[in-house]
C-alpha cells in the first residue's frame, strides 16, 4: 500500500508572532520551524498502517530549501522517501494543485494531510486535493482504519462524531486522536540522512487568493480584578458592562 | 445575479451558524445590490425553508435526494456548484463549520474560485475583494485578497450577528446532476454528544483546567454551564489524561473558539491555550495564582480558590437568573 503524507513547516507553537514593519509578511527572524503538529499525526498514522499492512510512506512538501531540515525529520520519524516541490506555499489552491500533479503521476492508495496548518488555519488542502484528484476526502478525521480496499474513518461534526466509510484511494485530514506523534530515535536520525529526497519544480498554476496585510489582534485592556468575596460584582459587570449575560 | 448561501442543516433543522451566514450574505447583497439565494440540501420542511426569508433570503433552491440526507462532501459540492452556475452568483457564502469546511474547498476547485477560509468580518473592500481572517491560530490577523471571478466566503461561526426582518422565501425545487464518484464515501453512523451545546457554536463557554485537580470536580463546571446555557471546554492536559473528552480540548492543537463569554477556571493561560480562545469577546479568569498569565488576557479576573469562587458564582448566577 502506498501512502503519501503532505507536510508543511510552521512556527513552533510557543512563538510570539510578529510581522515585518510594512505588515506584508510574517517576521521569521529567530523563529524555529517545526513540522505542523497535525501533519505529524497524519505521518504517524500512515507509519502505523504501513507497519500493519506493508507498503511505503512518502512525505511531500511544497516549500523552499529551508524546509529540508523538517523533511529530514519526517524521514527520521520513519517515512521511506520524500519529495519537495520547490515553490513558496502561499495559497491553499496552489499547494493542493502542485501536490495533485505529482500524486496523479505516482499513484497512491492513501493520501493524508493534517486537518489544517497552524499558520494559516485554512484547512483546505485535504478537500481541494480530493477534488483535484477526483477522490473522496474526509477532513478533520480523528480515526482511520483500513480493511482491504475500504477505509473506515471518524470525522468531527458540530456536536459529535460521524463514522464514514470510503473506498480507496482517498484523502484524509488528520485531527488529534488519530495517533500519538512519534519522536525520532537515533537510528532513525542516522538512516534519514541517506533516504531519497527528490526535488521537483512546480508546474504553472494560478493563485486564486493571497494575503495582503498582516496585523496583530488589538491588545486587550487591563484585566479588572474582582474581590473573591464579592462574586456578585462579577455577575453585575457581566450583565451591565460587558453585556455578555 | 445573486449572492448564494449554502444553508446547512443537521437532521433537517437549520443551525444558528446558518442564520449567521444568511444574515452576512444579506448585508453583502445589500452592498452589491443583489438578491440572496439559499441552497438547502436534504430533508427540510417547506415551512422551515420559507422561514429563511426572515434572515434575508429571497429564494431557496431545495435539493432533495435520499442519498443526500447525510453529508457527502463531493455530492454537496456538485450541487452547490451547479446552483452557483444556475444563479450566476459571484459570491458564495458557506458557514465554516466542520461540514462547511468539507465542501468549501471542493466548490472552490470546481469553480476556480478563491476561498477565504475562516472570514471573521464583512469585506473591507469589494474591489479588490478583501476580507479579514485570523491566522497563526488567533495570534495574528490577515487581509485575504481574492482575485478570481467567483469568490467564496467561508464564514467563521459566531463571528457575525443574526439579523431578522419580515419576509418569506420562495422555495423552488432544484435537481442537480451527480456522478458515481460523488458517492465514493458514505456516512455510516453519527454519534451525537447528546443534549449538549456544540462548542463551536456556543455563545458562552465554561472551561476548566488542571487546577480542578480531578474529573470528580467537574460537577460545578457543568452546573455553571447549564445555568448559563453554555458549552463546557477544557485545557489540553485535562483531555490528555482523560478527565474530559478530547472534543472539549480548546487551544492551538484543539478547537479554536470565539464565544461572547469565556470562563477559564484553574487554567494557567499558556500561549497555546490562549491561541484557541483569544478571540472570545469577554474572558473571565478564575485562578488562585495572581501571577497566572491568563489574567493578562482576561477582561475580568478573580484571584481565588476555584472551589470557593465557583460555587459562589453559581449562587449569584441563580439569583441573577431569577431576577431577569
Ligand atoms: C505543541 C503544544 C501544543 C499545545 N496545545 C495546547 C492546546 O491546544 N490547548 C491547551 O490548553 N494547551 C496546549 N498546550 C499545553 C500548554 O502549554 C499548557 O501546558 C496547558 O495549557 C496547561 O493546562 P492548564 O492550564 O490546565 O494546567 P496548568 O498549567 O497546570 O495550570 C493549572 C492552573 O490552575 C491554577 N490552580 C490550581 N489550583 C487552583 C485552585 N484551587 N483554584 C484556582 N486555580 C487553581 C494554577 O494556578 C494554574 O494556573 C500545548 C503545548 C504544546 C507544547
Amino acid at each position: 500500500m502506498k501512502f503519501l503524507v503532505c507536510i508543511t513547516q510552521v512556527p513552533d507553537t510557543t512563538t510570539k508572532i510578529t510581522f515585518t514593519p510594512d505588515k506584508k509578511a510574517f517576521n521569521a527572524a529567530g523563529v524555529q520551524f517545526i513540522i505542523n503538529p497535525y501533519d505529524e499525526i497524519a505521518l504517524t498514522r500512515a507509519l502505523e498502517l504501513k507497519e500493519a499492512l506493508g507498503g511505503t510512506v512518502t512525505v511531500i512538501n511544497v516549500g523552499s530549501a529551508s524546509t529540508e531540515a523538517n523533511i529530514r525529520k519526517a524521514l527520521a520519524i520513519g517515512a521511506d522517501d520524500a519529495i519537495r516541490i520547490n515553490a513558496e506555499a502561499n495559497d491553499a489552491y496552489y499547494v493542493a494543485f502542485q501536490i495533485s500533479e505529482v500524486a496523479k503521476k505516482n499513484g497512491y492508495d492513501v493520501i493524508m494531510t493534517g486537518k489544517e496548518s497552524i499558520d494559516f488555519n485554512g484547512g483546505q488542502v485535504p478537500t481541494m486535493l480530493g477534488e483535484l484528484m477526483g477522490l473522496p476526502s474526509v477532513s478533520v478525521a480523528t480515526k482511520l482504519d483500513i480493511n482491504g480496499t475500504t477505509a473506515t474513518l471518524e470525522r468531527e461534526i458540530d456536536g459529535g462524531k460521524e463514522v464514514v466509510e470510503s473506498k480507496l484511494p482517498f484523502v484524509a485530514g488528520a485531527q488529534k486522536g488519530m495517533a500519538e506523534p512519534r519522536i525520532p530515535n537515533m537510528r532513525g536520525i542516522m538512516t534519514a540522512r541517506t533516504k531519497p529526497l527528490t526535488v521537483v519544480e512546480p508546474v504553472a498554476c494560478d493563485m486564486l487568493s493571497g494575503s495582503a496585510i498582516f496585523d496583530l489582534p488589538a491588545a486587550k485592556g487591563d484585566c479588572k480584578m474582582i474581590n473573591p468575596n464579592n462574586v456578585a460584582e462579577l455577575v453585575n459587570l457581566l450583565h451591565t458592562e460587558a453585556k455578555a449575560i | 445575479m445573486s449572492v448564494l448561501i449554502f444553508a446547512e442543516n443537521w437532521d433537517g433543522k437549520f443551525k444558528k451558524s446558518t442564520y449567521e451566514a444568511i444574515s452576512y450574505a444579506t448585508e453583502l447583497a445589500r452592498q452589491t445590490k443583489e438578491s440572496v439565494t439559499a441552497v438547502v440540501i436534504g430533508n427540510v420542511s417547506d415551512e422551515d425553508m420559507k422561514s429563511l426569508g426572515k434572515y434575508g433570503a429571497q429564494k431557496v433552491l431545495s435539493v432533495k435526494n435520499d442519498k443526500l440526507n447525510t453529508l457527502s462532501p463531493s455530492a454537496y459540492a456538485s450541487a452547490i456548484t451547479q446552483a452557483v452556475q444556475k444563479e450566476n452568483a459571484k459570491i458564495v457564502v458557506i458557514s465554516y463549520t466542520y461540514s462547511g469546511k468539507s465542501v468549501a474547498g471542493r466548490v472552490a476547485v470546481k469553480l476556480k474560485a478563491g476561498l477565504i477560509a475562516g472570514a471573521t468580518a464583512l469585506p473591507s473592500s469589494t474591489s479588490p475583494f478583501t476580507i479579514r481572517k485570523k491566522c497563526f491560530s488567533g495570534k495574528g490577523l490577515t487581509d485575504v485578497v481574492v482575485s478570481s471571478d467567483v469568490k467564496i466566503v467561508g464564514l467563521t461561526p459566531n463571528s457575525y450577528k443574526v439579523n431578522t426582518e419580515d419576509g418569506s422565501a420562495a422555495v423552488e425545487s432544484f435537481s442537480p446532476t451527480f456522478n458515481d464518484t460523488d458517492f465514493a464515501s458514505t456516512s455510516k453512523e453519527t454519534k451525537k454528544t447528546s443534549g449538549k451545546i456544540a462548542l463551536t457554536e456556543a455563545e458562552i463557554v465554561v472551561s476548566a483546567g488542571r487546577g480542578l485537580k480531578g474529573p470528580e470536580n467537574w460537577g460545578m463546571v457543568e452546573q455553571l454551564a447549564e445555568l448559563l446555557g453554555a458549552a463546557t471546554a477544557c485545557s489540553k492536559p485535562v483531555a490528555d489524561v482523560g478527565w474530559r473528552p478530547h472534543h472539549e480540548h480548546v487551544g492551538q492543537t484543539g478547537i479554536t473558539i470565539g464565544p461572547n463569554l469565556y470562563f477559564a477556571i484553574g487554567i494557567s493561560g499558556a500561549i497555546q491555550h490562549l491561541a484557541g480562545v483569544s478571540s472570545s469577546k469577554v474572558i473571565v479568569a478564575i485562578n488562585n495564582d495572581k501571577e497566572a498569565p491568563f489574567f493578562k488576557a482576561a477582561t475580568y479576573g478573580i484571584c481565588g480558590d476555584a472551589f470557593e469562587v465557583v460555587p459562589k458564582l453559581i449562587e449569584e448566577v441563580k439569583k441573577f437568573k431569577s431576577a431577569h
